[in-house]
């Protein structure tokens, strides 16, 4: 069933990111880490549907955000980063997904993994975290391109600097910001043992980003000793497209 | 009674007219997978039939590799609404696999490495509709593409072809796999758009 989703704020999270916040229509509510698909359809008909990550923590109000990547060959990121305007009226549907997801009871500790724009589902679960009181520890090694390619950069600031247990650990593979202790480069097993749950303490553990990423970093864990069982991932497809 | 959204016009290209609704071509080959990539050698290869209760046929990867293949070339549709057109592969018809079970359970989950299940219609993997395959563009199937071997069954989402599988049980009853238990549609038929429950 496609809802219709109304543009209610937008703002850019990098040069090439924007977060949409939307209000949905009759929206049932969600669970961290869950996604939505948009359709966008053109004066003649011509329609495309994306899916995109909720970046939001739940909430009782119809309002979502999504953060969009702006794909260079993309079909429909191009139009949401760059041409739709506060107002605009959109479909959507979902939520959707019930594996790649983080519920408020849940009172392990929680390792998050993100590569590039796959922060948007683990923020949500953050988000959630906060929105919530619940304390289980988490930390999130995020890995990106550059300083510049941060999303929600004083937000997770402030989020690790309130010394209730979330620990974030940055990894730059292009460039570093200066005076960086660590060279640019992908993660490699001494970051992960440095900067993760060690495996005894058996986290659930979320992985997300573009496919390459991923499996890089689930060898790692594994290699370190954690349980596979305990890991689960999503993937962007080679294009780079939103899962 | 569609939202236009002016100012947009997509990207249309030749090949649109042969997709199923909702989805869009692509020429990569994106990987989309609930967990890590098991990585599993072949000494310790093996695919199972059992019925629930006994198992009715075993290979190991020398004696499977010794059944008839053929050359495959399809088109696949993902769920996450990306397709693949002449895709090319090699592998094991079911065809062959369940030349002398007994066909009087109409129903069939296949296991995977990994955990990953996935239910099917036996009707829906018989008669030259679904094959183990282990070649992909002519190179052995890479792990994450479901490597050493996976289900392939073409007409529906790409989701019910089940990577590193490595048995099948046959059940009186459907029953929902993994996804199908997590939102997904039971039978996942792309041109009928069945990509979730409420569909």
């Amino acid at each position: 069933m496609w809802r219709i989703a109304k543009v209610v704020g937008l703002h850019d999270e990098t040069p090439t990111a924007r977060t949409l916040a939307l209000a949905v229509r009759d929206w049932p509510g969600h669970v961290a880490g869950q996604h939505v698909d948009v359709r966008l359809t053109a004066p003649d008909g011509y329609s495309a549907a994306r899916s995109y990550s909720i970046a939001s923590a739940p909430s009782l109000d119809g309002r979502i955000e999504i953060t969009v990547e702006r794909l260079p060959n993309g079909e429909v990121s191009p139009y949401l980063t760059q041409e739709v305007m506060v107002g605009d009226e959109l479909e959507l549907r979902g939520p959707i997904g019930g594996w790649f997801v983080w519920q408020r009871d849940q009172t392990e500790p929680i390792q998050l993994l993100a590569g590039g724009s796959g922060i948007v589902p683990l923020m949500a679960m953050l988000r959630s975290r906060s929105s919530t009181g619940n304390v289980a520890p988490f930390r999130l090694l995020y890995s990106v391109r550059e300083p510049r390619a941060v999303f929600y950069r004083d937000e997770l600031r402030a989020l690790s600097s309130q010394g209730d247990s979330v620990v974030i650990t940055y990894a730059y593979t292009r460039v570093i910001p200066k005076d960086w202790p660590r060279p640019a480069g992908r993660i490699d097993a001494e970051l992960v043992g440095n900067s993760t749950w060690l495996p005894d303490l058996r986290p659930t553990t979320y992985v997300c980003g573009p496919t390459s990423f991923v499996e890089h970093a689930t060898d790692l864990l594994i290699s370190a000793g954690h349980d596979r069982k305990r890991i689960r991932t999503e993937r962007f497809g080679a294009t780079g497209e939103r899962k | 009674m569609a939202i236009i959204s002016q100012g947009f016009s997509g990207r249309r290209r030749a090949g649109e007219a042969k997709l199923p609704p909702g989805q869009y071509l692509t020429t990569d080959f994106p990987v989309l997978s609930a967990g890590p990539t098991p990585h599993i050698s072949l000494d310790r290869w093996e695919f199972t039939i059992d019925d629930g209760s006994n198992v009715l046929k075993r290979w190991d990867w020398k004696s499977f590799r010794e059944l008839p293949t053929e050359n495959i070339t399809v088109d696949i549709h993902c769920v996450t609404r990306w397709s693949k057109l002449g895709t090319s592969w090699e592998g094991v018809s079911l065809d062959v696999l369940l030349a002398d079970v007994k066909r009087d359970l109409p129903y069939a989950m296949f296991r995977s490495y990994g955990d990953y299940t996935t239910n099917l219609p036996l009707k829906d993997v018989m008669n030259k509709q679904a094959w183990i395959v282990f070649k992909f563009d002519g190179a052995d199937l890479a792990p994450e593409h479901g490597g050493p071997a996976r289900l392939l069954v073409p007409h529906l989402y790409l989701w019910k072809s089940a990577k590193w599988v490595k048995g099948m049980t046959l059940m009186p009853h459907d029953k929902p796999g993994f996804w199908e238990n997590l939102g997904y549609h039971i039978y996942g038929d792309p041109w009928k758009e069945q990509r979730y429950s409420d569909e």
